[in-house]
């Protein structure tokens, strides 16, 4: 349900910009965040707020595939499988997400506890492989290290310090490999840097 | 280990030393996300000094002195650009700094607005105040939602700090500054489509000219910047151009951060000066190829950009010799490939990415690149033809140039320059129905439809 609190957010979003229209996108996400998707509910308030027709609500959000029609797991995972990624493992990290969740990608599990997808380059190259939990980075995921988080998202305790922090390496290059090594009980291999 | 400082022999004198950090600046000290520490390290002082010092035509000047071109892909001189907008005009201008970076093998900007939103604030500013603009906005990948958390608190604690809304620092210049999120499509990078997705429309690009500068944003004249370049400014004003542009070549002036990834030991962001030899990126700072294996080829600027091979290792990294060398200095994504990577393989992944995001508005992008998927995979998977690395490059004639914007070129670099490249290695997954190298080449490949 959309509620008037909400409507009343998405006016106030819309008078950021010189022209209501503007403020689609920012609606839109604001609507799905609130329902899990967006219902036709929702396209019908993002309409109202910003003065345009659901027609051209709903072909905005079949254009952008961060929106989507139908709901979701509670945490959705998203894995890059863009050629950075794809260099360092991505599709192993795939494939042993889809053996630990018994699902496959585009898939929810029958609990509704995940979805998993893989998902272009996420500007993480040089921490590959890399994927995301609600939008949040997890980096250098190998797939043992990916049990590891699977482990701690089951118990409901979230990324944690298994996300992502830059730090300067002794080479006077910016990387946020490592920074799972400070997390608890983290296995696999070490990253390079530290080596 | 050492490193061999490119500049360090023939230009003893650099005043900051060989590999300055100018754009991540102070990205080590912690808490420089916060205002306060920003403004410890220097930050807003660049402001300070422009608005007091400088007429708006003048900050214009001082960047077009200083070399500095844009840091999204096509590298064209900033300042020059800015001279684009009409002097006078009906409609309000505006500018809109675009940090939707999603070419694959970047990961710069991102890094840029998370450790350093105040810069990014502070830059936009600046680049707003040169150009006359009163309404800036900065358009953020959706799909980086800490980066835009951090970029929007910074402009509202630039605010509540009297550095944006009314009367800047007395200055008697207004600014208000718009963060905008974007909801998931690559093509949105390209300028035109990034007008039309903040007009809250679909991400298809429009028809050119009138470019941008003209007609833009609610038809007003627009200008259109990457986010590492206005990150950039800050530094330029507070340094001073001539500083600045005593670093990197005579044409690609300044440093530019440059992200290495793929096959190497210490991949990550690397700020060096324009100019620097692949080699020195990829060796000295990079560690070289992981695993002790050997070079096999290099993406120099991002998956949309023609590869180079291990004899070209020490090219210059810079707009003009990494064109001299057959390529493009792009985004500055340089991706390492090692010698057990099949290219096939590779290639196929990078253009799914342009099938996956062709914006489908015109039938040679929307339809060649669903094509060349097609044959490609056929290819990978062992099951292709002689005849279809001729009629890849075939296709790939007729998208490139053909298209309605760059995203059909794009697609096209890595296919073109890999046959041209690898041409036996297309032909033996033809013949061996395997891969020539990597897990594919000994394992039995997978059966295909046909």
């Amino acid at each position: 349900m959309i509620s008037d609190e909400v409507k009343a957010q998405m006016r106030e979003i819309a008078a950021r910009y010189p022209q209501p229209r503007s403020a689609m996108l920012p609606c839109l996400h604001l609507a799905q965040q609130t329902e899990g998707y967006i219902t036709s509910e929702g396209a019908q308030a993002v309409a109202e707020a910003i003065g345009a027709r659901v027609d051209e609500v709903e072909s905005v959000v079949s254009f952008y595939s961060m929106y989507t029609t139908k709901p979701l797991g509670a945490q959705v995972i998203k894995v890059c499988t863009s050629v950075s990624c794809y260099l360092r493992g991505a599709d192993a990290l795939l494939a042993r997400l889809e053996e630990r969740l018994g699902v496959k990608k585009g898939e929810t599990t029958p609990d509704g506890r995940f979805t998993l997808d893989m998902i272009e380059c996420l500007a993480a190259c040089g921490m590959a492989p890399v994927l995301q939990v609600n939008g949040e980075f997890v980096e250098n995921v190998t797939p043992e290290r990916a049990d590891v988080l699977l482990d701690r998202l089951e118990r409901g305790e979230g990324v944690g310090d298994l996300g992502s922090r830059w730090r300067l390496t002794e080479q006077g290059g910016f990387t946020t490999a490592g920074s799972m090594e400070s997390g608890n009980g983290v296995k696999g291999e070490p990253a390079k840097e530290n080596s | 280990m050492t490193i061999n400082a490119p500049n360090s022999t023939d230009t003893p004198m650099l005043p900051l030393g060989p590999h300055p950090r100018i754009v991540t600046h102070a990205f080590d000290a912690p808490g420089i996300d916060q205002l306060e520490v920003y403004r410890a390290h220097g930050g807003y002082e660049a402001l300070a000094k422009a608005l007091r010092d400088l007429q708006p035509e003048q900050l214009a000047e001082e960047v077009k002195a200083s070399g500095l071109r844009g840091r999204g892909g096509a590298g064209f001189a900033t300042g020059v650009k800015w001279g684009f907008l009409p002097k006078e005009s009906a409609r309000p201008r505006y500018l809109c700094v675009n940090a939707d970076e999603s070419e694959p093998g970047t990961f710069k900007d991102r890094m840029i607005m998370e450790v350093s939103p105040h810069q990014v604030v502070e830059g936009t500013i600046l680049a707003a105040y040169a150009t006359r603009v009163r309404h800036a906005f900065i358009y953020v990948r959706g799909e980086l939602p800490w980066a835009y958390r951090q970029v929007e608190r910074a402009v509202r604690e630039a605010y509540e700090a009297g550095l944006l809304g009314r009367n800047i620092l007395g200055s008697g210049y207004d600014l208000e500054i718009t963060v905008h999120p974007g909801a998931g499509a690559y093509i949105c990078g390209e300028e035109s489509a990034l007008l039309e997705s903040l007009e809250g429309k679909r991400g298809y690009p429009r028809l050119k000219p009138p470019f941008p500068a003209v007609v833009g944003l609610y038809g007003g004249p627009t200008v259109i910047n990457n986010l590492e370049t206005v990150a950039s400014l800050p530094a330029i004003v507070r340094l001073g151009a001539a500083t600045y542009a005593q670093y990197g070549t005579e044409k690609s002036k300044g440093t530019r951060v440059y992200c290495l990834s793929g096959h190497v030991e210490r991949p990550g962001n690397y700020e060096l000066p324009l100019g620097t030899p692949l080699r020195t990126l990829i060796e000295d700072f990079g560690g070289g190829v992981w695993r002790g294996k050997k070079l096999k080829a290099i993406i120099p600027g991002g998956s949309s950009t023609p590869f180079l091979t291990p004899e070209q290792i020490d090219t210059p990294l810079d707009f003009e010799s990494i064109a001299a060398a057959g390529s493009m200095l792009g985004s500055a994504g340089v991706v390492v490939l090692d010698e057990d990577t099949c290219i096939v393989g590779a290639v196929l992944r990078m253009t799914e990415f342009y099938r996956d995001e062709s914006c489908g508005k015109c039938t040679p992008c929307r339809e060649g690149t669903y094509w060349l998927v097609q044959l490609l995979e056929r290819l990978e998977k062992g099951h292709g033809k002689e005849s279809d690395i001729d009629l890849l490059d075939d296709i790939c004639d007729n998208i490139a140039g053909k298209s309605f914007c760059p995203l059909g070129d794009a697609a096209t670099s890595s296919i073109v320059s890999s046959i041209r490249l690898w041409r036996d290695e297309y032909i033996h997954h033809v013949r061996a129905h395997a891969c020539l190298v990597g897990p594919g080449a000994s394992r039995q490949h997978d059966e295909v439809a046909m």
